[in-house]
Parts: C-alpha cells; sequence; structure tokens
C-alpha cells in the first residue's frame, strides 16, 4: 500500500513547517510521521501545492535534516483513543498518557469534532456549584454554558483554578460528573502545584488532567484544548456525564496561534494576531453546549490574562464575543487583600437567569443576586462622591450604603482559597450582609 | 447530453482550492470538489486556474481530486415549504441534517433543499391572464395559517400562458403551468424555481419609503425610527445586548415574513432563538412565530465560507416574499463575522488587502447587500417592502473600525449600543446621544395623521432634555449638584423620567416589551407635559424640592406596565392632577403680592 512509503524528499524547513516533494495522494490536514534520526515526530498536512505537502511538525523541527529524516503520510487525522479509562491520567498535549501508566485504549475520535447542528442544541440549563460565592451567587455557572475568567499578570487566577476544578459539584449528586483540565503553556512550577492540589482534594479519579507546559512546542499548545475538548465530548456525549471543562491559559493558546500564524507567512490582523482568530477561538469555545437525545452537558471555563489589564485587547475581546459572560478579576481588589478578587459589576453570566431559582438553587437567588448587585453599585457611587465632595455631604442612608460596599467585599466576596460554601451558606449570607443596609 | 466538465485539484489551503482544467469555467459557477463532492463557488479564474472557495471542511482533500462543474450559478430554491424552516449558509435543511447525522454537521451531507414530495393545495388565479410574465401571480398556497404563499412566474420567464393548472394538490417539482416563449419553446412553471443568490432580483421601480416600521421598542420607534423598507445597523461591543435587542425587535416587529440570519454567532443563543420561535405566538395573529420565519444559522464554528453565502441567501429569501407584495424584515447578527470571511477568503485568494485587512471592495459589497433593501412595486405591480438590519461587532467596541465606518456610510439607521448603560443595566442599552435616524421626515406624515400631530415637537422636546443633560452632567462631575440652579435640576429630573419611564424597557416584562405606538406617544406627551409645568414653576421661583415632594414622578414610571387602553384614562387624570396641584403650589407666593 502506498500509505507506507516513506519519502525522504524534504525540499524546505522554515519555522514548525517542512515541504515534502513529489508525494502522491497526500490529503489535507492528514496527519505525518516525520523520522529525525529514529526519534518519530508527528506533523499535519496544511497545504497541498501541486506534487509538494507542506507539513506543520507538532513537536518542532528541531533536528530535522534534508538528506537525512525521512517522512510517512499515515492517511488518517489527528485521532485519540478515548474511554472512560482517562479519569485519573495525566495526558500530554496530544493525548498521550505521560503519568508513567499504561497507554490510554478506546474508540479514536477526530481532535476537531464537529460543529453541533443548531437545531440539536438544547439552551443552557441547570445550575454548576463551585463553592465560591462571587460566582454560585452573582455569577453563576449554567450547564452549557461557557463562561470565561479574565484575570491579568499576577493575579491569583491559578489558586481559583484549582479551588474550581476541587470544588465544582452538581447539587443533585446521583448525577454523573466530571472535570477536564487542561493546562496550556504553564511552567513546571505551576503543573505540580495544580498535580498537588488535585491528590490533596482526592479530585483525580473524576479529572482528567491535559498537562501541556511552557517548554512544549507551539503547535502542540494549539493541539490541547481540542484533546481536552475530545475527552469531554466523549464523557458528554457518549457517557452522559455533566463535564466541566477548565483551559488555562487560553493566552497562552493565543499566543502560539499567533505564531504560527506568522510562521505560516499570513498576513496578520489586529496585534500581530491572525484575522482568523475568532473563528479558531470559536471552533474551541463553541464546542460547549447540551445536545437533545443525551442528557450530559459539557460546560466551559477558560482562563485568560488581559494583557496590560486591557479588556479590549483581541484576546479577551474576541473570546467576549463568543461566550456567555465573563467573570472579571481586578487589580485593585487583589491589592487591598480580597480573595478571590471578582469584580462583580463588571463580570456578567448571561446564562445566568436559566439556571437559578426554584428547582434549580433557591427561589429567592435572583431576587438577592439583584439587591446585592445594586446596593454595591449604589454604594461604590457614593463612595465615589464622598471622595469628591467630602464624607460630610453623605446623607446617613447614603453612608450606610458606603459601609456596605466594605462589609460585601470583606465578608461575601473574599473567601479562603480552601472554603468550600454552598449555595445556601452563599445566599445566606448574602441576606446577612444586605442586613447591614437596615 | 452534455459531457461533464471537470478539472482537478492542484492546491489546497484552508476553505480555497484550486483546479485546473475546467473546460470554460463560469465565474460564480457552483463545483462539486473531491470525492465527497463538497460544495464550491469559482472565485477566481486565471487561465488554466480556477479559484474555488469551498463552503465545506476541506479537510481530506488531496491533489489530482476531481472538481465537477454543475454549470449553474450559487442558486436558492424558492418555493412553498420556506416558512418555518431552519437552513445552513446553503439552504441545507438543518432538521433533515439532524436526522441523517444525528447532532453533528459534517461535511459532505447532501439534502433537498425544499420537501420535493409533500404535496401543497395549489389555487390557481380567478381569471388566468393570456400572455404572463416574470414575477406575475399565477395562483396561491396557503402555506401557514400566516402567510399566504403566492406561486410566481420565475423573474426570467415570459410568454403566452397555454396551460395552467386547476386547483388541486401538487409537489413542487410538478408543473403547473406551461409557458409557450416568443421563439415557441414550452417552459414548464412548477411552483419552486432557483434564482442566483448573489443576484438581485428585479422588480418594476423603487419607492420612496413613507411608513414607518413599527417595532414596539420605543426609543426606536420615537427616536430613531426605521421605514419599511429602510437600513439600520446596530453596533455594540460584547455584552451590550445586540442580540437580545435584535431578537426583541424579530419578536415583535410589524411584519409578514421576518428571515433571521445568525451568521459565525453563538450555538447556543440559536438554541435559544429557535426554542423561543417555536413556543412563542406573534401577538397580532396569534399564530406560532415560526410561521411567518425562516431561520439561517451559521454559527461561529460551522465552516467560514458559508457564512459568506448566508446572508445572501437570506436576502434573496426575503426578496422572493418582498415580489409576492409582503413587508419582510432581515435581520443578520452578524455582518462583522460576515465581513471577517470575506477578509479570509480574500487574503486565501491572494488579494491585495485594504484598511486592517479588509479587501478593498469591503465597502462595495456591504453597499451591495444594504442595497437589495427597498420599498419596491414588484413586476406584478404589488408592492413590497424588505427591510435589513444589521447587527455589527467591533473590535474592542471601537466604532472607527472598517467594518462599521463603512456600514454607516450605508445604512440609514444607525443604533450605537453602549457597554456603559448595559453595565448599568439599562436596556435597550441604545445611545441616545450618538444614534441617529435619517427617515424622521419621511414619515414624520405618518405619525401626525394616525397617532399624534405633536410627534415632531415631542421628539425634539425629549432630545433637547437629553442633550442638556449630558451638559450639565459634565458640569456635576466637576462641581457637584451644589452648582447647579434649580431649573437645571428639574431638567436632570425630567432627563431622569425620560430614561427610566420611557427609554428603558424590559424584553422580559411582557406588558412592557411591546409599546405600540399610542402608547409610546402618550408616555412620552405625559413625560412632557410634566416637564412644562415643573420648568414653568421652578421659573415661577417655586422651590423644586416643593415640586418634587408631589410625587408626579412615581406616577409617570408606572405609565410603561400599563396598556395603551389603560394608559389613556390614567394620562387624563394625572394631567389634571398635575395642574391643580402645581397651580396649588404657586397660590402662596401669589396671595402674599394680592
Amino acid at each position: 500500500m502506498a500509505k507506507s512509503v516513506r519519502y525522504r524528499s524534504i525540499v524546505s524547513v522554515s519555522g514548525p513547517l517542512i515541504v515534502v516533494d513529489n508525494v502522491q495522494g497526500v490529503k489535507l490536514n492528514e496527519i505525518a510521521e516525520i523520522d529525525v534520526d529514529g526519534e518519530t515526530r508527528i506533523g499535519q498536512v496544511i497545504g497541498v501545492e501541486g506534487r509538494a505537502a507542506v507539513i506543520q511538525v507538532l513537536q518542532g523541527t528541531a533536528g530535522v535534516s534534508i538528506g537525512r529524516s525521512h517522512v510517512r503520510f499515515t492517511g488518517d487525522t489527528l485521532k485519540i483513543p478515548v474511554s472512560e479509562e482517562v479519569f485519573g491520567r495525566i495526558l500530554n498535549g496530544l493525548g498521550s498518557a505521560i503519568d508513567g501508566g499504561p497507554d490510554v485504549t478506546g474508540e479514536k475520535f477526530d481532535v476537531n469534532g464537529y460543529p453541533i447542528n443548531p437545531v440539536t442544541r438544547l439552551p443552557p440549563r441547570d445550575f454548576i456549584q463551585t463553592g465560591i460565592s462571587a460566582i454560585d451567587g452573582l455569577t453563576s455557572l449554567i450547564r452549557g454554558q461557557k463562561l470565561p475568567i479574565f484575570s491579568a499578570y499576577g493575579l491569583p487566577h491559578n489558586m481559583m483554578v484549582s479551588q474550581v476544578i476541587r470544588q465544582a459539584k452538581l447539587l443533585r449528586r446521583q448525577e454523573p460528573f466530571a472535570v477536564v483540565f487542561s493546562t496550556l503553556g504553564v511552567s513546571n512550577e505551576e503543573a505540580s502545584f495544580f498535580r498537588m492540589e488535585l491528590e490533596r482534594a482526592r479530585a483525580l479519579d473524576r479529572t482528567v488532567f491535559v498537562l501541556n507546559l511552557q517548554s512544549d512546542s507551539t503547535v502542540e499548545r494549539i493541539i490541547a484544548p481540542r484533546v481536552a475538548l475530545t475527552i469531554a465530548e466523549y464523557l458528554a456525549f457518549e457517557k452522559e456525564y455533566h463535564v466541566l471543562v477548565v483551559m488555562s491559559d487560553m493566552s497562552s493558546y493565543c499566543e502560539a496561534l499567533r505564531e504560527s500564524s506568522l510562521a505560516r507567512g499570513e498576513i496578520p490582523g489586529r496585534r500581530g494576531y491572525p484575522g482568523y482568530m475568532y473563528t479558531d477561538l470559536a471552533t474551541i469555545y463553541e464546542r460547549a453546549g447540551l445536545v437533545s437525545g443525551r442528557n450530559g452537558s459539557l460546560t466551559q471555563m477558560p482562563i485568560l490574562s488581559m494583557p496590560d489589564d486591557d479588556i479590549t485587547h483581541p484576546i479577551p475581546d474576541l473570546t467576549g464575543y463568543i461566550t456567555e459572560g465573563q467573570i472579571v478579576l481586578s487589580r485593585s481588589l487583589h491589592l487591598s487583600g480580597i480573595y478571590p478578587p471578582v469584580n462583580v459589576l463588571a463580570s456578567l453570566s448571561r446564562l445566568m437567569k436559566d439556571g437559578v431559582g426554584e428547582g434549580y438553587t433557591r427561589r429567592d437567588h435572583f431576587e438577592i443576586y439583584t439587591m446585592l448587585l445594586s446596593a454595591y453599585a449604589e454604594g461604590l457611587r457614593n463612595k465615589e462622591l464622598s471622595a469628591v465632595l467630602g464624607e460630610e455631604t453623605l446623607t446617613s442612608e447614603e453612608r450606610k450604603y458606603v459601609r456596605f460596599t466594605e462589609v460585601f467585599e470583606k465578608r461575601f466576596i473574599k473567601q479562603g482559597a480552601y472554603e468550600e460554601r454552598s449555595i445556601d451558606e452563599t445566599l445566606n449570607l448574602g441576606l446577612e450582609v444586605l442586613s447591614v443596609l437596615k | 447530453m452534455r459531457l461533464t466538465r471537470e478539472g482537478r485539484i492542484v492546491r489546497v489551503s484552508g476553505f480555497v482550492v484550486v483546479a485546473e482544467d475546467i473546460p470554460s469555467p463560469m465565474m460564480g459557477e457552483v463545483v462539486l470538489v473531491g470525492e465527497n463532492g463538497l460544495i464550491g463557488e469559482v472565485n477566481r479564474i486565471s487561465g488554466n486556474r480556477v479559484f474555488i472557495q469551498v463552503y465545506e471542511d476541506t479537510g481530506g482533500l488531496r491533489f489530482g481530486d476531481r472538481v465537477v462543474a454543475l454549470g449553474r450559478l450559487l442558486s436558492a430554491e424558492l418555493g412553498p415549504g420556506l416558512l418555518g424552516q431552519v437552513y445552513d449558509g446553503l439552504q441545507r435543511p438543518l432538521e433533515e441534517i439532524a436526522k441523517q447525522a444525528e447532532s453533528f454537521v459534517k461535511a459532505g451531507i447532501r439534502t433537498s433543499r425544499l420537501d420535493h414530495e409533500k404535496k401543497w393545495r395549489f389555487i390557481p388565479v380567478d381569471s388566468p391572464p393570456s400572455r404572463v410574465f416574470g414575477g406575475e401571480i399565477i395562483g396561491r398556497v396557503e402555506e401557514t395559517a400566516s402567510v399566504i404563499h403566492m406561486i410566481l412566474i420565475p423573474p426570467n420567464v415570459k410568454g403566452e400562458l397555454v396551460y395552467l393548472a386547476g386547483e388541486g394538490d401538487y409537489t413542487i417539482v410538478e408543473e403547473v403551468a406551461k409557458v409557450k416563449d416568443s421563439q415557441g419553446r414550452m417552459l414548464n412553471v412548477k411552483m419552486a424555481h432557483e434564482w442566483p443568490v448573489k443576484t438581485p432580483r428585479p422588480f418594476r421601480e423603487k419607492l420612496d419609503p413613507n411608513e414607518p416600521l413599527i417595532t414596539g421598542v420605543r426609543i426606536i420607534d420615537f427616536l430613531f425610527p426605521v421605514v419599511k423598507g429602510g437600513t439600520a445597523a446596530i453596533p455594540g461591543p460584547f455584552g451590550s445586548g445586540k442580540t437580545m435587542t435584535l431578537q426583541q425587535i424579530s419578536k415583535q416587529v410589524d411584519a409578514d415574513v421576518v428571515i433571521y440570519v445568525g451568521c459565525g454567532e453563538r450555538g447556543n443563543e440559536m438554541a435559544d432563538l429557535l426554542e423561543k420561535y417555536r413556543s412563542l405566538s406573534d401577538f397580532r395573529s396569534g399564530r406560532p412565530l415560526m410561521e411567518r420565519s425562516i431561520i439561517i444559522a451559521n454559527t461561529s464554528n460551522m465552516p467560514v465560507a458559508a457564512r459568506e453565502s448566508s446572508i445572501f441567501l437570506g436576502v434573496t429569501f426575503a426578496e422572493y416574499f418582498r415580489d409576492m407584495g409582503y413587508n419582510v424584515v432581515l435581520i443578520a447578527d452578524s455582518t462583522s463575522r460576515w465581513a471577517e470571511a470575506l477578509r479570509e477568503l480574500s487574503l486565501r485568494m491572494e488579494e491585495l488587502p485594504g484598511e486592517e485587512g479588509f479587501p478593498a471592495y469591503l465597502a462595495s459589497r456591504l453597499q451591495g447587500f444594504y442595497s437589495r433593501a427597498g420599498r419596491v412595486t414588484a413586476l406584478n405591480g404589488k408592492t413590497g417592502s424588505l427591510t435589513i438590519m444589521g447587527a455589527v461587532s467591533p473590535p474592542g467596541g471601537d466604532f472607527s473600525e472598517p467594518v462599521t465606518q463603512k456600514t454607516l456610510q450605508t445604512v440609514k439607521v444607525f443604533w450605537a449600543l453602549d457597554s456603559e448603560l448595559a453595565y448599568r443595566r439599562h436596556f435597550p442599552a441604545i445611545n441616545w446621544l450618538q444614534s441617529y435616524s435619517l427617515y424622521v421626515e419621511s414619515i414624520a406624515f405618518w405619525w401626525e395623521l394616525n397617532i399624534s400631530e405633536r410627534w415632531r415637537g415631542l421628539r425634539e422636546n425629549m432630545l433637547n432634555i437629553l442633550r442638556e443633560e449630558d451638559e450639565l452632567m459634565q458640569i456635576v462631575r466637576l462641581m457637584g449638584v451644589g452648582a447647579l440652579s434649580d431649573r437645571e435640576r428639574a431638567v436632570l429630573e425630567v432627563s431622569r423620567l425620560i430614561r427610566e419611564a420611557f427609554l428603558r424597557q424590559s424584553a422580559l416584562d411582557f406588558k412592557d416589551a411591546y409599546s405600540d405606538p399610542r402608547k409610546t406617544v402618550a408616555i412620552a406627551e405625559m413625560i412632557d407635559y410634566y416637564r412644562e409645568h415643573l420648568l414653568e414653576a421652578v421659573s415661577n421661583k417655586t422651590p423644586l424640592e416643593k415640586a418634587l415632594a408631589l410625587n408626579i414622578g412615581v406616577e409617570i414610571l408606572r405609565l410603561k406596565h400599563l396598556s395603551s387602553e389603560e394608559l389613556a384614562g390614567e394620562t387624563i387624570k394625572l394631567k389634571e392632577r398635575i395642574v391643580g396641584e402645581f397651580s396649588e403650589l404657586q397660590k402662596p407666593v401669589e396671595s402674599q403680592h394680592g
């Protein structure tokens, strides 16, 4: 069979790309194996130019030689084996086990997945508890939603990520729940932090850990979230788990996308990111959802860093256009010692109304949410006024609201990194801090 | 029998394929690419090579794969069965795809665009003419209880009508008429015909707009109105409620047929829209919304090239129903995603990029799209209209970017969404200082004739107060409320009422969500009445605190939750109260003089 042909006809190497000439029957997106002095690397055909194939090498091209290296085409797209064996396992960004255990076996799925047919989607419903009051009470995470955390360099999002993946649960315990966690371009130090946290919480057995490190190739970083989502889709739509996918940090992903696009010689868009970044991000984020006829759900919580705290930067901007709300972290709250530093006024869960209240959380949830937010907004406005005009210009009523903002931040938003609050506790706490206004 | 015209793939790059050796290819021609017959369109011809944009996932294509040219342009199939459908950008019914491929959309799926087996009751016109021309109505089908589907002679057919079927049940591929053209050729006319999506359908004449398109959204209908046959753009950063506003308009707009194109947007939003359309009724007819709607869903993760076609497909459907004499509204959410698809295509075709990488023809494409709107006399003499509303998603909320700017060059109404308003949960978050409508003069007569003679004056007064508020707030920010006179603070009180009692409108509160023109004017008139009395009292040295203590504002805030019938009585009472209590207020001052 022609598939076993080894081509020694590499004619160019540039960045992550190699060009192999005089090939036959090579398909777009097909996987190629490149032998680099005995080591096998994986590449993907990203272009067909006459008889030549352009291959993007996932592990980088260092060591590829025009004379010595040879290429074999597999005839298949990038697929990974998936089964329930993945629980408790640590995989790399290409889906191979890296925890010393046996390879994961199972049916093979294309990592790019297929778009969910809009008519078979069900609107997201019902609640996922993270145990964090600022999220559960005010920007609730709904099954099937994609709700990102907009962080920035130096803010404690890793701590929040770890808290979410340790604590996330459904309120009805009998429903199967799973977490797929994908790191994207983290340091070794961060990786071992996450690993220890998961072990300590004994949360590993319902978790799949896809680990992509800073030191891994940029192309692998582009594949890693797709590997995580392929596993999650299998669990959600074949095995009917409710799956929460946490991906951190999507900014590293976007950097990798930019690097790979520039290496291909594409014309850059805003700030050097490729013009198709919106579409590319959509092929990741849009894999969240509910599908009629299947009981599972796929929910996403991507984390990204806003460069220079700028929410109009292409990464948060394009993300915000695709996701259903955002949880924004605030540097000033962080500096005043509030953890988690969630700016609840800038944050919004667009689907919240579809998953809180009677039958999901508690009947008074939405009402408490509205009261807390409007009181906090009022309090901050008064605080601003008093800063300009002096505190004595405020009425006693207005001062109450100022006092409320302090109590609200210190008692409701602020919470221990290992403190898990049930939704009941969160809502009761909300009522309690509101009593300041009486 | 013609021979198949085919060529071979020589290059694949993303969704652009280059093929060689297709005999006499045609610009815009549909081709089937590769083993799975993926749908593509010829986009450039250069010697022996053609550049093809492929509307489906190109993974798996190889050098040397076959490309078959079909000899026709990318077309829509138009006929009974369109209403209530959910299509992708290639007019594939997504319900059918769901049956074939379960829950995911894969490349190479083939379905018929309209149901070819279903029988429809065809009722011919009473007195058939002996000669027919394109666009003429020869019969009708009651497609849904909301819309009667007129059966049209295809625009490019004319001649002697030699046969017209009697009333009976026919499929859309059975002939219902025969026409003999001037060369003596016999043409079979069926209930459905094909029309190339990128070619505007012909009409007899374009008419000036003269009637507002009522949306039930007060800030739109009253301050920044759109007309039947007009164009409007709604740009805004994420989270400012573009989709919410457009969906609200689509549900309650005064139109016979609504076409909603979800172009490169969220899947969950489409799911939500579908759920609502299936469960909600049009409150005018009491019939399900789906009966008067067609939805085109090409979500952001579906193939990019089909985003480009989805907009053209939608506008072709819309023109078809316009030609039957209907008022049609097309909503495109979002045209920015469409423009991005054009950009991606252009870059892959190796064209020279213009501003921010967009092709130089971006402006003319946008104009081409919006210019398909209009109120027209159709070829058959009926009057129909097509109104286009496009969402724009400017990166970073920056309106100076090319798509927003080029859209504003073309459209007549601009509803600027404001994230600051959304942040304060003021919805619809349409900024009243930035937005505009160029249709005010064309429809003033309609408002004055049908609703209120004072429409223009009330509108001006409201805008003036809002402009003055903006100036005053700048002073307040610098120097505090204390720096304002009583008159100025009274203006702020009136503007607060305008914002809270009039502009702010809840899409969730069913009594407030739709405000008919009478109700809209009644609230505006009430606020204006109060403004007059309050400012007069203050200028007569009545202390503002005393006037505010009358608590008229609270009453005005309640009005929007009343129906227009209830309002009529309520406003009379409130006006009497204002007259009485304000003259009471000013009395003691007068008596001292007396």
